[in-house]
């Protein structure tokens, strides 16, 4: 009998060791959507290296669909990823509630790392009574694209043409006239978003100051300048009617060679290489924005939601998604997503010419940029107030009309809506 | 429960029949059919409930269940004083018209000629129209931005062509229209596809209404002479006429929700001047992109009243009669 017990007992034991083991390592998941999910599954070696117990599931959605499922996840409280990248243009919307993990605090401390980040990238992911949702990973800065071959047979230099959106609209003219068939631009309203985004004093918010009251109107300079010049643009027939990025006629536009120039992130060069312009590698070069602005076009968060189970772990992943130099240059290798860790944009790499830019040493041009932008402060209602903004300014681009009316009605419309 | 002495067997006490057979008999219907309410209750029954008190609070979903706060009709009276969403009504109403009355008009005739006319290539006919309306939404789209686009699409490069033939040329625009990029043509274009996407439906909806026709009512008729116009304007037309109200009420239904078309065509906006803006995708951008869940709500309550206020009209005025086959 004691000999049956023994026999049992080393079975047991046996029988648990590995079951022991087991839960010291630990799975986390993490949201993603494409392309951020080939930039996590390239860094999973790298970070297995560094946290052996710990397993990372990816779960990668469309990008619609991935924050659509992180809307229902955090309004009902369950299904959350312990780790969950959130787009520029959702980070707002995420920040109300109490849904997202105050990275700001103990024992995440994120403020400590602010200074290794492009300027900008901080305050967008902090709300006004100063919690820190989500860490930023990547950036997009602003740049003009344009195609040197079209520049040049028109008898126009890119430095020429950029000096202010007048001399943008007034080379324009001549580009066009020179290239039969070619637009300046996909879209007038364009260089309206560029303006509204740049030359912000500080504490003032993109449609709303820091007291909630609305910017928009006739008696705001920006906007007046923003819909003055785009509708400059629309009437001198510049550009293609196309709509906002990705819209069927700006794919077509691009694929055919029908566009002198692009205003967009540095990011839009692997989609001109890969698909949107294949036929166009080394005709296409960057250069700054007009009238030396500067301006960001998306970046990407990683944030914790309050209901993850395994917090420790979701932060060791973020921090070395985020602050790891290494990890940051190999995002930008295997996507082109650009760094927003400063030490990252320092790497060799980001010193060699561009192929598809005619070897152009463009990245260098691009991190320049990125520490020029401005921070922007974001309100819960700027996606009300955009809409209200684009939709006021189509008014004015189709000549139904005038700037003045156009915005006086936008303001009533966007404060109506700010309660 | 209080059971009979009447329902049970014989002569025993209804108590003693309880157990497994009166279970069975009593409950086990109930337990049958509890799939259909069980999961009634989950996706029909609770989101209505759910959606009607939502429409009574303030929520930006993505701040959890405890960030309600009630705030009366105020998400009521808000959409009420909007204009857009008065302008996203009055699109619906336009669109619901210019697409809705041309699907009948071309229905019926449809109909009548695939099963008057084609008979032997009757199922060939129908299949090939019914083709749009289960095709995907996204491979329609592609094809009709080819066909829209302003710059590259098919139908300007044929106005196009047509404008240049001599003598016919000044009949057809010497500009490409920006089809998806003007206010006056968002509408006719939308309607466009919608009329293409269910024409079929409607055709098949009236054919198995004509097949539903006796055959005798025809012969007859030829006995007596009447010509096939006749035949259709006397028998056909009047005993369409029960199959014509399923048939308006569903697309009177459809038209007031119409989504898909206009917000894919517009890539979501609601296209130059809003006019593509149906109160369905206003009420989904205030509830998506706006994060204002109770505004949400509340639209779609008005426009449940709209669609009920609109069908009743549509049955006081044409269902009775319709029903009853005549008169």
């Amino acid at each position: 009998m004691r000999k049956l017990l023994m026999v049992s007992l080393a079975l047991v034991t046996a029988a648990a060791l590995p079951t022991a083991s087991a839960q010291t390592k630990k799975t986390i998941t993490i949201g993603v959507f494409p392309d951020l999910d080939s930039v996590v599954k390239a860094a999973l070696p790298g970070f297995y290296k560094l946290y052996p117990n710990v397993t990372v599931k990816v779960n990668s959605l469309a990008y619609a669909d991935h924050h659509t499922a992180l809307t229902t996840a955090l309004s009902t409280g369950k299904g959350a990823n312990d780790v969950e990248a959130v787009d520029f243009g959702y980070i707002a919307k995420f920040a109300e509630g109490n849904g997202l993990v105050d990275i700001a605090k103990a024992p995440y401390n994120a403020a400590q790392y602010r200074s290794q980040f492009v300027a900008y990238t901080y305050p967008q992911a902090m709300t006004q009574d100063g919690r820190m949702v989500a860490m930023p990973t990547d950036i997009g800065p602003g740049a003009m694209f344009y195609r040197s071959d079209m520049l040049k047979k028109a008898g126009v230099s890119a430095t020429a043409m950029n000096q202010s959106w007048e001399s943008y609209i007034a080379n324009g003219k001549k580009v066009v006239a020179a290239n039969p068939g070619s637009f300046l631009i996909p879209d007038a309203g364009e260089a309206a978003q560029i303006i509204i985004r740049t030359g912000l004093k500080s504490g003032e918010g993109l449609y709303f100051d820091k007291t909630g009251k609305v910017l928009v109107g006739p008696d705001n300079a920006r906007f007046v300048r923003a819909f003055t010049v785009a509708k400059q643009i629309r009437d001198a027939k510049l550009d293609a009617r196309a709509g906002s990025a990705f819209s069927p006629d700006w794919t077509t536009a691009f694929q055919k060679g029908n566009l002198a120039t692009e205003f967009s992130g540095a990011w839009l060069v692997g989609h001109m290489q890969n698909w949107l312009a294949k036929d166009y590698s080394g005709k296409w070069a960057s250069q700054n924005l007009p009238g030396g602005t500067f301006a960001s076009w998306g970046g990407s968060f990683y944030a914790i939601p309050q209901q993850s189970q395994n917090k420790t772990e979701a932060w060791n992943l973020i921090k070395y998604l985020t602050t790891n130099s290494a990890q940051q240059v190999l995002a930008f290798k295997t996507t082109g997503a650009f760094p927003a860790l400063r030490s990252a944009a320092n790497d060799s790499i980001f010193n060699e010419g561009v192929a598809y830019l005619g070897g152009q040493k463009a990245r260098i041009q691009w991190r320049q940029a990125a520490l020029k932008i401005q921070p922007l402060d974001v309100n819960r209602l700027d996606p009300i107030a955009e809409q209200i903004v684009n939709d006021s300014l189509a008014t004015v681009l189709d000549g139904s009309k005038d700037v003045n009316t156009a915005l006086t009605e936008a303001n009533r419309l966007i404060a109506r809506r700010a309660r | 429960m209080i059971a009979s002495p009447k329902t049970t067997s014989g002569s025993r006490p209804p108590r003693r029949a309880g157990g497994w057979a009166e279970f069975q008999r009593r409950y086990a219907p109930y337990i049958f059919i509890s799939p259909f309410f069980v999961l009634f209750f989950i996706f029909g029954l609770f989101p209505i409930l759910f959606n009607a008190y939502l429409s009574f609070q303030e929520w930006q979903p993505g701040t959890g269940l405890g960030d309600m706060k009630f705030v009366g009709f105020r998400n009521y009276t808000d959409n009420l004083t909007d204009p857009t969403f008065w302008l996203s009504l009055k699109n619906t109403a336009v669109l619901a018209v210019l697409s809705g009355l041309p699907q009948h008009l071309l229905a019926i005739p449809l109909a009548f000629a695939v099963y008057g006319g084609l008979k032997k290539l009757q199922n060939l006919v129908t299949a090939v129209y019914f083709l749009p309306y289960i095709t995907s939404i996204v491979a329609i789209s592609v094809i009709f931005f080819t066909l829209f686009s302003w710059q590259y699409g098919v139908i300007n490069a044929a106005l196009n062509a047509l404008h240049n033939i001599p003598l016919i040329g000044g009949l057809f625009p010497a500009d490409k229209i920006n089809w998806l990029g003007e206010k006056e043509y968002v509408q006719p274009s939308i309607a466009l596809v919608v009329i293409w996407r269910y024409t079929g439906w409607n055709m098949l909806l009236y054919l198995s209404g004509l097949q539903a026709i006796p055959k005798e009512l025809y012969e007859a008729a030829s006995v007596d002479g009447a010509t096939g116009w006749q035949s259709f304007r006397y028998i056909t037309l009047p005993l369409l006429r029960p199959i014509m109200f399923v048939a308006v009420t569903l697309s009177l239904i459809g038209g007031l929700q119409l989504f898909e078309e206009p917000f894919i065509l517009t890539n979501g906006g609601g296209g130059a001047g809003q006019a593509g803006l149906t109160t369905i995708m206003y009420m989904y951008r205030t509830y998506a992109s706006y994060s204002d869940a109770g505004v949400a709500a509340a639209m779609s309550w008005l426009l449940f009243l709209v669609i009920g206020a609109l069908t009743l009209i549509n049955n006081r005025l044409f269902g009775r009669s319709g029903m009853a086959g005549g008169n």
